[in-house]
């Protein structure tokens, strides 16, 4: 009794400075931490910052006081940038990017269902060939791409960029959708196949809505990568009225050279769609960038 | 009896052969998309590197190993080669040493009940298209009214200010900070995916055993991320040496050659002086470059799992 008494006092004496010191220390060693963390804050936001306020000033206004909030909110910048080509650019980059969306995600979604509900002969050279098209960039084949692209006739069309870009795009995509395929439990499957549903009635019917929510990621991560595309962009269409976005600015900012305003406003709307859908689906885009890494 | 016979004769004799085939219709169309548009012409790319010819022209002459040797006496060539280590060497800095720690600190319990709104804003950059970023900061190296300059007036720094990128000595270093800007949120990302997938016991029990913040980090984090961190770095580096639209869009390679790097020359090579062979050449050396450092990494990876 005396000893568990005596304990419990020695315990309280004890405990409370020490959980007290230890309280102080947290908040010691947490001012490092946020030290770090608000300067690199800065550092990210405020260029970020400076081109939302700025896009709504005169050039003479970002000239002469490029910090301070706008006098007068010019909303004018954007229908100004809009009209003055960003619109043509931005049906470009949506045509081209629903259709590699939906084009690569089917692809990829077809081929991991072959690789993972059938056994045949160069399965695996199959699935090796898939995977080893993630190591190669695109910069390496650029010039027997251009001349491919000529050769196909498909020079300044979108085709010119839908189809490699679907190319580039199938091996990552292959990855992720097989991943979530080779999880499905056989037993389904098998009883499909007793009621009689063939192969493709499984696809269809059982593997696509089954995984939806990896072919969803699959398509944010498409499109995160065909809306910013810049080289093919750049190379493969030549003419104006077919420019996706990132190309089309380099024509915008010729353009507009000294209309900084207006020249800001573009950039925001060209940038606007890609950061709506990364915070509106952020868990997809992060599990898919996750699943994306594990690389070679 | 009989119809069991007859029905398991049935399939054996009829529908097999069309199965066999079913699977490599499903991989049809990726094979014939990825073998048209990625692996023919990385073999293309290394055939052209031997010829000489012009874009419009379909007349090719065969040259050996000409490019190769013009392109290795070529003092753009180690400009550029020489950009691209830089842009190497600091991006792993940057990006893989400045992520780890950015998730290890997001991933503190003592930063949790904020952090989702650090990670989001730190992840922005990665989903801006690169054009918006580097025409962006055209503005923030802009010389007189720019954002950068502007700071360092207001430091007092009067003498540090300068035109960033039209100074062949800073040029490279601006368009790689663009980089690092953009990326590090990225790399930040994939960190902290790996950081939360150790189990919380470990730094439990580092804890009870007296170790500090540092020394957890050290002793727990760094170890449990070793695969993401060669993940990482093959991902930073196979970058660093493809790396084109940043220095294309902010400098162009220029003032003069200062900071050209492979992947822009072997654009100013193939579409404006049409010299196609000799840019298939370049693309080659990049191909195993980069063939060259992700096998040196598999090779690291491997020693680094046994242990």
């Amino acid at each position: 009794m005396i000893d568990l008494e005596t304990k419990a006092t020695i315990d309280y004496t004890y405990n409370v400075p020490v959980k007290r010191r230890r309280k102080k220390a947290k908040i010691k060693g947490a001012v490092p931490l946020y030290f770090i963390l608000v300067v690199y804050f800065i550092v990210v936001a405020y260029p970020l910052f400076w081109m939302i306020i700025n896009s709504f000033k005169t050039t003479d206004e970002i000239f002469s006081n490029s910090w301070a909030m706008p006098e007068k909110w010019l909303f004018s910048n954007y229908s100004h940038a809009w009209e003055t080509g960003i619109s043509g650019y931005f049906v470009n980059s949506l045509v081209v990017t629903v259709s590699t969306c939906l084009g690569t995600v089917f692809i990829s979604a077809l081929g991991a269902y072959g690789l993972t509900r059938f056994s045949f002969k160069g399965k695996n050279a199959l699935l090796i060939l898939c995977m080893g098209g993630m190591m190669l960039s695109p910069q390496v084949s650029l010039v027997p791409l251009y001349k491919l692209i000529q050769a196909l006739g498909i020079h300044d069309t979108y085709l010119a960029l839908i189809l490699p870009y679907v190319a580039y795009r199938i091996p990552i995509t292959i990855l992720l959708i097989r991943a979530a395929f080779l999880d499905v439990p056989k037993e389904i499957e098998e009883s499909a196949v007793l009621d009689g549903c063939s192969s493709w009635a499984v696809f269809t019917k059982i593997f696509l809505p089954l995984n939806y929510p990896i072919l969803l990621t699959g398509i944010i991560l498409t499109a995160y990568f065909t809306w910013n595309e810049f080289m093919f962009a750049l190379i493969f269409v030549d003419s104006e009225s077919l420019k996706t976005i990132p190309a089309g600015l380099m024509q915008f900012r010729d353009a507009l050279q000294t209309n900084w305003g207006v020249l800001l406003a573009g950039l925001m709307i060209s940038a606007a769609p890609i950061i709506l859908l990364f915070l509106f689906m952020q868990k997809y885009f992060i599990r898919g960038l996750a699943a994306g890494s594990v690389k070679g | 009896m009989h119809v069991n016979h007859l029905l398991l004769k049935k399939e054996e004799v009829n529908p097999l052969p069309i199965r066999k085939l079913v699977p490599y219709l499903y991989l049809a169309p990726c094979i014939v998309m990825m073998g048209l548009f990625v692996y023919y012409p990385i073999v293309e790319n290394f055939r052209f590197s031997f010829y000489d010819f012009s874009a419009f022209s379909p007349d090719k002459a065969f040259v050996g190993f000409t490019n190769f040797i013009n392109l290795f006496h070529d003092p753009v060539f180690y400009t550029a080669l020489k950009n691209n280590v830089w842009y190497a060497v600091i991006s792993i800095i940057c990006q893989v040493f400045g992520g780890l720690i950015l998730a290890a600190i997001l991933e503190d319990p003592i930063t949790r009940f904020i952090s989702s709104f650090f990670r989001t804003v730190f992840f922005l950059p990665v989903v801006i298209s690169v054009t918006v970023i580097a025409l962006l900061f055209t503005f923030v190296y802009e010389p007189n009214m720019g954002i950068l300059n502007s700071f360092l007036h207001g430091l007092g720094l009067d003498s540090w200010a300068r035109e960033w990128l039209g100074d062949s000595e800073t040029a490279i270093f601006a368009v790689i900070a663009v980089s690092q800007w953009q990326s590090i949120g990225y790399i930040m990302m994939l960190f902290i995916v790996a950081i939360q997938a150790i189990p919380r016991e470990i730094y439990e029990a580092a804890e009870m055993d007296g170790a500090g913040k540092i020394r957890r980090f050290i002793s727990v984090t760094v170890p449990q991320v070793k695969e993401m961190f060669f993940v990482a770095s093959l991902i930073t580096l196979t970058g660093a040496f493809t790396v084109f639209n940043e220095p294309y869009i902010l400098t162009g390679g220029g003032p003069g050659n200062a900071s050209e790097v492979l992947g822009t020359l072997l654009y100013s090579s193939a579409f404006a002086k049409d010299q196609m062979g000799y840019a298939s050449a370049i693309a080659t050396v990049i191909l195993i470059l980069t063939l060259l450092l992700s096998l040196v990494q598999k090779k690291l990876f491997r020693t680094g799992k046994d242990d």
